[in-house]
């Protein structure tokens, strides 16, 4: 596996990690890694979910104390005991997962963070100088709850950057980003480099890391696996190193004849009211989804996706019953139970806590979605709940998608997140549904899994259902749709087919570009 | 300077789970000690007449499962409440209307006599009980009310209302002016399970029905999934199709219904007449027997018995040692405390921190990341 960099020698090192490990239990979730950071460089973290990347950057920043191992900061042996030591030291970070509150004003979060008593103008006035040096605009006045995601994680670079750092960890950056938001980004992260600030940047996206990254750090089950210069490397190299395996790639065959086929979803001028002062409104949106074919809605994060999924499951009914149509039948008054008895199946964007209860065992959340579906074979007189039929159906499924598990019947919180998606969408997939409308398919799955789920909704799709698949992950998109419409500020697009959609018209759209959307002429025709 | 914080601990240990009421009654018994040796009273005397003696003779046991039906009743409702993550705290006020609409036939139709009376009683006190209940329920549901409030507050109600009742147009107008009403007739009252050992009435077999029936509705029905679902992670109830509004008047309504069948048990059984006050604050200790139970019908009819105990000896001890009944009040504050308590450290570990040792901006710094984690 790749050379380690040999252009860092003359450099010293700003981090050196040498022999760190974490042991939760009976799990090593970081075993003796080494890691070195030069100065000016940016350094990519790779690896699958649960390769202990979040254990490794959470030692380094403090929250975590490893059982053993030596960090060396400016080639001195440091403890690095709590967030507080390590801004000292001038380690930053940018979580991957904002922590603002929407009512106050960017400089005003800024302010709670610093907690140095400079009054808001000061503070104002440095995180509007340090914007436009970096070239990442944000007006410091401005309430967070009416900005957009990308203005959200500047508002998080630039609090991590008004404290100087050596060091600038950044967890998965651009999941929430548009292409072209990220390519702003990454100009930012150039200009830092060039500063001779380091960062650690952690990621899956692969040929982002090839574009930007000067040296990489592998990590698989815990274990460093191999340091490499991603850019003389190919992204099925890196992939092959983050997996240990080939991984699979997922197989459409074209979708033939959708144009005659029955339309089993249809969505017809769904507009809904925003619930919460922060919620997007639902402006007219227009689709039909038919038996046979992926439909793909991408966009970013927070651009209505999540009300739409609510609204189109029934989790919150419609005035108007033929807003949602399923097989041909209004459905915009009936519940998720009604919309699920007429043959629809969904899957939420939160495994945990929404698709699944934690606390409860999977055959329990098995009957969470399906107890009306099935309500014959698995809940008999009297309101009884057949526990050995409901065990086995949830074993069936657990064999059917390969869900790896410690226990025969564990509690859905004790799964990797992989697993436990595998075991919600296998619950619906085991219907059979004819509408089945997932977000966030693969959301923080590893390659395997990921692989495995995107196969099976291309499966069901093929043999006669329809599928809506709502997703930030562009690639996963453009390897499972047929088409692909965009959401934007709670409109949404007409849908491309896929042949004629490309990365730049997507992005385009997910940035709010064509706004309006007057026409539909293509899913009318 | 220290800081004391509560860090959850990642597993919870199953073992603790079910000693923890066990160490919250050892640890009662050993402040109570304190207590009694700081009285004047030798703590194993004082032990001996308040746990041993109530229950040392066949008529006393029964006089423990007349105090104990109560509890068990409103507690097993309660555990559904609190199982759906729904704080009904007024179950005193919805034993208090149980008692009042099952009084209405011995009351307002004395001559109305027969094998029929006691059963529609019984109903009428359900129906006073879930009616009562209604009312936090429609609040919540309607205007998103506190229920914890609202409960609270219309317990206070009932017992004024009860007052006025028994004090105004219900008064027994033979009674001498005493604020109570007639005495029940033989068919108005709650038969006794064994007249000849002691007062013990059918209100102790409907409070071990009623453990057993929410018992197997929890465990074995869709219903208590229902239930648990929605009171351990509401949006994925929302996803199964649970109404949580359903859920509240469901709850309310149960627990309502058995904390009125325990009022019109107790006034029917073992008073015989309406009076100004007819409950020892039986609604409120339910909540400590529901908690010291476990929240398990099978669990809440030992913690009855066990709460039952320590009214008879606080009875017991004011008589023999001349020690304020109160006494009672103490050690049930003192359990449920430490039931909290020791529950508390089964999800949690508790860390001190020296502030002396961190400088003050490290340790301001410290809040922010805190943030991240928290969500």
């Amino acid at each position: 596996m790749g050379g380690t960099v040999s252009a860092n020698h003359d450099r010293s090192n700003l981090l050196e990690v040498r022999g760190l490990t974490k042991i939760f239990g009976t799990l090593t979730a970081c075993d003796h890694i080494d890691l070195n950071i030069a100065r000016g460089e940016i350094h990519a973290l790779l690896g699958e979910n649960g390769a202990g990347k979040s254990t490794l950057v959470k030692m380094l920043f403090g929250s975590l104390e490893p059982n053993s191992g030596e960090i060396f900061w400016d080639g001195k042996a440091v403890k690095i005991t709590s967030p507080g030591v390590a801004k000292k030291l001038g380690i930053g970070m940018v979580f991957q997962h904002f922590s603002l509150f929407e009512a106050l004003t960017a400089a005003e979060n800024i302010a709670l963070s610093l907690n140095d008593g400079s009054p808001i103008s000061t503070i104002a006035a440095k995180a509007r100088a340090l914007s436009f040096s970096y070239g990442l605009p944000l007006d410091p006045d401005s309430l967070v709850g009416d900005l957009s995601v990308g203005e959200r994680q500047r508002i998080e670079i630039i609090r991590c950057l008004l404290q100087t750092p050596q060091l600038i960890i950044l967890d998965e950056p651009t999941s929430v980003l548009t292409p072209q938001e990220a390519d702003k980004l990454f100009e930012t992260l150039e200009r830092l480099r060039a500063e001779g600030k380091s960062i650690l940047y952690i990621s899956h996206r692969l040929e982002e890391v090839k574009r930007i990254c000067d040296s990489a750090t592998v990590l698989r089950h815990g274990k460093v696996v191999g340091h490499c210069n991603p850019r003389q490397e190919t992204a099925a190299s890196l992939a092959r190193m983050m997996v240990g395996s080939e991984v699979k790639a997922v197989e459409r065959a074209p979708a033939e004849g959708i144009e005659t086929a029955p339309a089993l979803l249809e969505i017809r001028g769904l507009t809904r009211k925003p619930a919460t002062p922060f919620a997007i409104p639902l402006k007219n949106i227009n689709l039909t989804v038919r038996a046979g074919e992926v439909i793909g809605i991408a966009g970013v994060a927070g651009n209505g996706q999540g009300e739409f999924f609510e609204s189109v499951s029934g989790e919150v009914p419609q005035q108007d019953a033929g807003s949602v149509r399923i097989r041909g039948k209004d459905a915009g008054a009936l519940s998720i139970t009604g919309r699920r008895l007429m043959g629809a199946a969904f899957v939420p964007e939160e495994r945990l806590g929404h698709g699944a209860a934690p606390r409860m065992k999977l055959s329990e959340n098995l009957l969470l979605s399906r107890h009306a579906t099935d309500g014959k074979s698995f809940v008999g007189s009297g309101g009884m709940v057949k526990n050995s039929a409901v065990y086995n159906a949830a074993q069936r499924i657990i064999t059917a998608m390969d869900v790896r598990k410690s226990a025969p019947d564990p509690e859905a919180a004790a799964l990797s997140g992989g697993n436990l998606q595998k075991f919600i969408v296998g619950r619906e997939l085991d219907r059979k549904p004819s509408v089945m409308i997932v977000n966030q398919p693969t959301w923080g799955v590893d390659a395997g899994a990921a692989a495995r789920i995107r196969q099976a909704l291309i499966e069901l799709a093929r043999s006669g259902s329809a599928v809506l698949v709502i997703s930030q992950d562009l690639d996963e998109l453009f390897e499972l749709s047929d088409a692909i419409a965009v959401m934007h500020n709670g409109e949404l697009s007409a849908p491309l087919p896929i042949a004629e959609a490309t990365f730049e018209k997507i992005g385009l759209l997910m940035g709010g570009a064509e706004p309006g959307h007057a026409e539909h002429s293509l899913e009318m025709a | 300077m220290m800081r004391i914080e509560l860090v959850k601990r990642p597993q919870r240990s199953a073992l603790f789970s079910v000693l923890s009421p066990f160490i919250a009654f050892a640890l009662t018994i050993i402040a109570g000690g304190i207590m009694f040796a700081l009285l004047g009273v030798n703590p194993l005397d004082a032990f001996n007449i308040y746990f041993i003696q109530p229950v040392s003779e066949v008529w006393q046991l029964h006089e423990l499962a007349i105090k104990a039906a109560p509890l068990i009743l409103i507690a097993v409702g309660l555990s559904v409440c609190y199982k759906a993550n729904i704080w009904n705290i007024g179950a005193e006020g919805q034993f208090i209307f149980g008692a009042i609409f099952g009084s209405i036939i011995p009351v307002l139709f004395p001559q109305f006599e027969g094998p029929l009376v006691i059963p529609l009683m019984l109903l009428l006190g359900m129906v006073g009980g879930a009616f009562y209940a209604s009312i936090p329920a429609f609040l919540k549901t309607r205007f998103s009310t506190n229920e914890i409030l609202t409960s609270l507050m219309l317990v206070y109600v009932a017992q004024l209302f009860l007052d006025w009742l028994v004090r105004g147009p219900w008064r027994d107008p033979q009674g001498h002016g005493f604020p109570q009403t007639i005495q029940f007739s033989d068919s108005a009252t709650l038969p006794q399970l064994m007249p000849d050992a002691g007062r013990a009435n059918w209100g102790f077999v409907f409070a071990l029905v009623a453990a057993v029936a929410i018992w197997l509705m929890m465990s074995r029905m869709l219903k208590g999934f229902e239930v648990r679902v929605l009171g351990s992670s509401p949006r994925a109830g929302r996803f199964a199709g649970f109404g949580f509004n359903r859920m509240v008047f469901f709850s309310f309504l149960l627990s309502g219904a058995l904390a009125g069948l325990a009022g019109i048990s107790e006034v029917s059984g073992a008073i015989g007449q309406l009076q100004p006050v007819i409950s020892p604050g039986y609604g409120f200790t339910a909540i400590i027997v529901a908690f010291l139970g476990r929240l398990n019908p099978l669990g809440i009819v030992a913690a009855g018995l066990v709460l039952a105990l320590t009214y008879l000896g606080g009875e017991a001890v004011q008589s023999a040692l001349g020690i304020s009944d109160k006494v009672a009040r103490v050690f049930q504050g003192m359990l449920l405390f430490f039931v909290l308590g020791c529950d508390t450290l089964i999800h949690y570990r508790i860390r001190l921190i020296g502030m002396a040792l961190m400088k003050p901006d490290a340790a301001k710094l410290d809040a922010a990341p805190k943030l991240e984690e928290a969500r």
